[in-house]
Parts: structure tokens; sequence; C-alpha cells
């Protein structure tokens, strides 16, 4: 089993996303879990969302304490959240960053595998405006998961609310984050 | 409580049909004060009726022709509201007998 | 079909598979979302059901009881402090016995104000007269709330019947759920079978008669039928679902790895789910451990509890609300379900898990793993979880 820890905003998205990804590994097969930190929703408050990934049956109904996988989609809470906090020493640490995976290893001090996507620059390069799509296409690619397959249930997920347009841009900037996330992550993560 | 029903003969959640309550409550029992109706004096404006809270101003072809006794409770709302003083309230102690 | 969803929308989906003609909720956290996307269902032309948006769940109830006794199927949702606003009426809709089924998102009574799981909501509809069920997963939740009306609405039953499930573990978490198709889903939940409805006007009756001492001690024998004729109900729902759905719900709890145990974990919900990891986790350690997770808490299978249960050593109850003053409910009940036996397990019960505090798999595993030093049973609480 996987688990996974985003660490966003309150409006970043990272509920969102969590949901998203756990209806694409759903349509891979596995059987999943999303869920957000408990608690009143504030726009701007730091927020936390779970995932687990398995091949069998989830009973666990407890937090999640040691992620396998921890996501940062707001540069900002590096200090305030202690994100790699629990997070397993061979796990990874996806940042949302113009930093290099080195840059962020001085400041965090996290000896495993860390990662860095600009979802920042994805989103303003795509006009979506929002860093939650492309690490979504990071963790996907960080999770070995099929493009395409993942695509089909992005392009589900967010065609409801979307304008064509916007759904067009939102899976450029899905692209974009997988594509960052596809030449350093080795194998499944 | 003899004569009263067991648990097993209840209607499912106590309801009851339509009206059986009359029956079983003569609420005329309850009555201090009987109206009575001077048909002399009654323009059968139907404000007794009308106003009646236990439906016991009797109609027939429009028009009141006297008092259900059995479940009047004496209120005297329907003395109160005659126009005409057609209705008189009389104790249903020390005077002549009416009781039902 | 399945969907990865929240145990939110797997309720709301069951409801809108069972199309109610009257749902009268008022929004609370963590409930709210069932009320939301039941008011998109109404308002997006998927369902006929008159949604009336009332100004409290007092309100919601009394005009789900007027509806009902209209003639009307009927369906609401609430959580907590919203619970116990309504549980007033709770006790009309039983005596009535008017076939209301409830989502009920478990979450903590105030003070102090919270809006986590825990299970002081349901046990304070305990003695209402509600038949109530738990439970373990969003899956559950869906598959019992689609049981509940059949249960409610059978004539030898006739009572309101709440389905808990632990509000954000279950009601916020994304899960699988196999839906089943709108069409099987209604066939099995059938056409709705109106008693003696108030807009019959051809046939008048009276809803909500007096009862004085002549009367109302055989009336309540008589809703205490309904609750007794509950238990084989459930069984024949439960079979007729695992034909349509392939889902086997077999008795009134599920026995994990009960069989051939020595020490076992009794609990409601979620938790439960959490509780099979710790099992595992032992037995893999040689320890012989099981589970007994109750679907059914009212009215309680005494019986068959006692029997699941004689075999073992020792046994924990897990309690996620005080009964203050007292042991926990779910310990009481256990006790006294065992308490007829000659031999019967050593008993421990545990209060854990209030106001949304996290119960893990190292944390049961503890309780289990103390089972076999205690000597005897106590009137005395414990804790999982607690600070001192």
């Amino acid at each position: 089993m996987k688990e996974i820890r985003w660490h966003g905003r309150g409006g970043q998205g990272a509920k969102t996303v969590s949901q998203i990804l756990a209806q694409i590994n759903l349509r891979e097969g596995k059987f999943v879990q999303a869920f957000p930190e408990f608690g009143p929703e504030r726009s701007g408050a730091p927020v936390r969302a779970y995932n687990r990934i398995s091949d069998e049956e989830i009973l666990v109904h407890s937090g999640v304490y040691e992620p396998d996988i921890v996501v940062v989609i707001d540069e900002t809470l590096l200090d305030s959240e202690r994100p790699t906090e629990g997070l397993k020493p061979e796990g990874v640490l996806l940042v949302n960053t113009p930093c290099s995976a080195e840059e962020i290893r001085a400041r965090t001090k996290f000896p495993g595998k860390i990662v860095t996507v600009d979802a920042d620059r994805i989103a303003k390069e795509t006009g979506t405006g929002f860093p939650n799509i492309p690490m979504l296409g990071a963790v996907v690619a960080l999770l070995g998961t099929d493009y395409n397959l993942a695509e089909a249930e992005l392009r589900e997920a967010l065609g409801g609310r979307l304008s064509r347009d916007m759904l067009e841009k939102n899976l450029q900037a899905f692209r974009a984050g997988y594509e960052a996330a596809k030449e350093v992550a080795v194998g499944r993560a | 409580m003899a004569g009263l029903k067991g648990w097993r003969e209840l209607p499912l959640g106590g309801v009851v049909a339509g009206g059986t309550a009359r029956d079983l409550n003569k609420t005329g029992s309850w009555r201090a004060e009987r109206p009575i109706w001077h048909e002399e004096k009654c323009i059968q404006c139907l404000q007794c009726w009308l106003h009646c809270p236990d439906d016991s101003v009797l109609i027939r072809g429009g028009k009141v022709t006297g008092f259900d006794y059995e479940h009047c409770k004496g209120c005297g709302v329907c003395a109160a509201i005659c126009p005409k003083d057609a209705i008189e309230m009389v104790p249903e102690r020390g005077g002549e007998c009416a009781r039902p | 079909m399945r969907k990865a969803i929240t145990g939110h929308k797997a309720v709301a989906e069951a409801m809108r598979q069972i199309e109610p003609d009257v749902v009268a909720v008022y929004p609370i956290t963590p409930q709210s979302e069932i009320a939301e996307y039941y008011a998109d269902y109404v308002h997006n032309g998927l369902v006929r059901t008159e949604l009336i948006p009332v100004e409290s769940e007092h309100s919601a109830l009394s005009a789900c009881i007027g509806a009902a006794a209209a003639g009307g199927r009927v369906m609401t949702a609430t959580s907590s402090q919203g619970l116990a606003l309504l549980v007033e009426v709770l006790y009309i809709a039983a005596g009535l016995r008017l076939p209301i089924v409830m989502a009920l998102a478990n979450r903590a009574l105030s003070a102090p104000i919270n809006i986590h799981c825990d299970h002081s909501d349901a046990y304070l509809a305990r003695d209402s007269g509600a038949v109530q069920i738990f439970a373990e997963s969003a899956q559950e939740a869906y598959d019992y709330t689609l049981m509940a009306q059949r249960i409610a609405e059978d004539m030898r039953v006739r009572l309101p019947v709440i389905v808990n499930l632990d509000g954000f573990t279950l009601t916020h978490t994304v899960q699988p759920v196999d839906l089943l198709e709108d069409e099987v889903a209604k066939k099995f939940v059938g056409e709705f079978k109106p008693f003696a409805p108030l807009l019959d006007v051809e046939h008048p009756v009276t809803w909500g008669a007096f009862a004085m001492s002549d009367y109302y001690f055989e009336l309540k024998r008589a809703q205490e039928a309904g609750m007794e004729a509950v238990p084989a109900v459930f069984l024949e729902v439960q079979r007729a679902f695992a034909e349509v759905s392939g889902r086997r719900y077999e008795g009134f709890f599920e026995a994990y790895k009960l069989a051939d145990a020595e020490y076992a974990l009794v609990v409601l919900g979620s938790t439960a789910g959490t509780a099979k990891v710790a099992v595992d986790e032992l037995r893999a350690r040689g320890m012989k451990v099981g589970l007994l997770k109750p679907w059914l808490w009212r009215p309680f299978p005494g019986p068959a509890v006692a029997e699941a249960l004689a075999h073992l050593k020792a046994v924990a109850v897990l309690d996620r609300a005080f009964s203050f003053g007292t042991m926990g409910a779910l310990y009481e009940d256990v006790a006294s379900a065992l308490y007829p036996l000659e031999k019967r397990p050593i008993l421990v019960n545990y209060i854990y898990g209030l106001g949304g505090r996290d119960i893990t798999v190292p944390q049961l595993v503890q309780a289990l793993e103390e089972l076999p030093k205690i000597r005897r049973t106590e009137w005395a609480l414990r804790y999982i979880g607690l600070r001192e």
C-alpha cells in the first residue's frame, strides 16, 4: 500500500486533486482512499489531504502518519508545516518550486528522493492559474500510472465543471507536470 | 380495565378509523352549563355553528335545529357569539332537569 | 458499477435510486453534502421528490412524520446537534410506526463544540424506538441505506431506521463503491405501500390519538413487537440483497476470524476496518484474535452475540461515546447478552475516539495484546488514546 500526503492552502485544490487521483487509481484497478484533513475549511489556511492506494481492499480508517510520497503544492509551507514529518526515508518529496532538488534538500534535510516541479510556472504558461493539476501530473508520473488512462479520467473528472478551452489548458498543464516528474522518476515510486 | 383490548389487538401505530372517538368520548358529561336554543329569536345566521369547537350545533337542511348534548361541553361560545341572544346558558344543576 | 466516491455521495446515490416522495432536511456538518447532492438531483430533474428545505432538524423530522402519515415514502439525514434537536419527534415517528429512513453522519455532541466523529449522537437516540444500523465503509452505508428502506417498510416492522456512518471518516473519504444499476436498486426497494394514509379522504383515520394509562402501555408493547420483528426481517432483506447485488451480508454482525479466536474486540462503525488490520497483524504473529462488528445495534441481537462470543477467553468492547456515570452502552449490551451464560469471557470496556480522536492499528493491537493479562471482569472504564 502506498500512502500520499498533500500539503496546500485552502483554495489551491489539494483536496480536489487527491480525489481525482483516487478516481485515476480506481480506473487502473486499485483500491483507493482519498480524504481531506478534517476541519473547518478556510481560504489560504494550510490544509492537508491524503491518498491510500493498494492492490488489496483498504480496511484501515485511521490517519496517515508515515506517507510514501509527500506533495507540497505551496512552497511557503516547507517551513511552517514540516511536510517531511513521518515521510519514509525511502519515500519521495515532491515540491512545487523553481528551486532544484538539492536546494530543497538543503532546506528540508530530507535524505530521500526529492523531485521539484515548477507548477506555478506551468500554471501561468498554460493559463490555468492553479498549481494543483501539474502536481497531480507529477504524482501520476511518480506512481508510474499509465498516462493515457490518467488523462482520460482527468478529462472525465474536469469535463463537467470547466469550459472546453479551460479543460484543454488543464490537460496541457497536467501533461507538463507529468513530463517534468517523469524525467526524474525511475520506475514506480 | 375489563373489556379493554390486549396489545396484540391494537392497530399499528395507534391509528384509528376516523370518527371512532366520537362514540367513545361522550364529552357532554363534562358540561356545567347547557345551551338552550330559542327558535323564535334565531335568524339562522349560523354563527353558533361556525364557532362551536365541538361541532355540536345540529344542522338540518342548512338550518340550526338544536344541540348535540352528548358532545356539547357547555363552553358557551355559541351564546356569546349569537347576535340575537337566541342561545341561553342554563346551569346543569339547580334548575329544571334537562340532562340528556 | 464501481466508482470512487465519498460516503456522502454513496448515501445520496442510494436516496436517488430510492427516490422518496418527500425529503425534508436541514444541513449540518458533516451531513450537509448529502442534502446538497440531493438538492442537485431534485433541481436537475433526476428525481421527482418534494424537497422541503426546513428551518431546523426538528422541523425536518416533523415534516417527514406528516408526509409519512399522509402516505408518502420519506427520508432525511442529520448529524450530532441536529439529531439531538429532532430526537423529541423521533420518539413520535417510532410510536406512530412510520418507516422513515435517516442517514446519521456520526459526530460528537457539544460541549465543547466539535465537528468530528464519535457515536454520542447515535447513543442519544438509543432508546427512541428507531432501528439503528452501523456501516463500516461507504459501501456498507450505500447497501444498508437500500436495505433500510425494506426493513423500515416491512409491515411486521414499520419503524424509523437510522443508518449510521462515521462523520468525515466515511462521509468525506473517497472510497470505491459498487453501485447497483438504478433499475436493480429500484426493483429491490420496491413500490411503497402506504398504511392508512391521511390523503386517502375516502377512508378517514386519526393519527396520533391520545392514549392514557388504559392503553399507552399496550400500544408501547405493540411497538416493541415491531422491534422484535426486526431480526427476522433483517436477515430476509440481507438475503434478498445478496441476490441482486452479489454482496453477502450474513447475520446481525460481521464475525471476523472469530470462530477459533481466544480474544476479540467488539466495535461499531469504521473502526472495525482498522481493527481487522490489527487482527491480521496479531494473527500473523500467532495470536488467536478476532472481531465482532455489529451491523444491527438496535434491536441488539443479544443471543446471537452471546453465542458468537461464548467460547472466548476475554473480550474488549469499544465504545465511541460516554454513557456518563455508567459503562459504555455497547459494553452494557454485550455484558447483559453474556450474563445468562454459565461460562462467559472476561469483559473489559474501552472508551475511544471521542471528538474525532484518531484510532490506529497499533492502539488496537495493544488493546488485544493486553487481554490475556486481564484476570477478571471489572466494573471500570479503560481508555484508548487519552492523555492522563
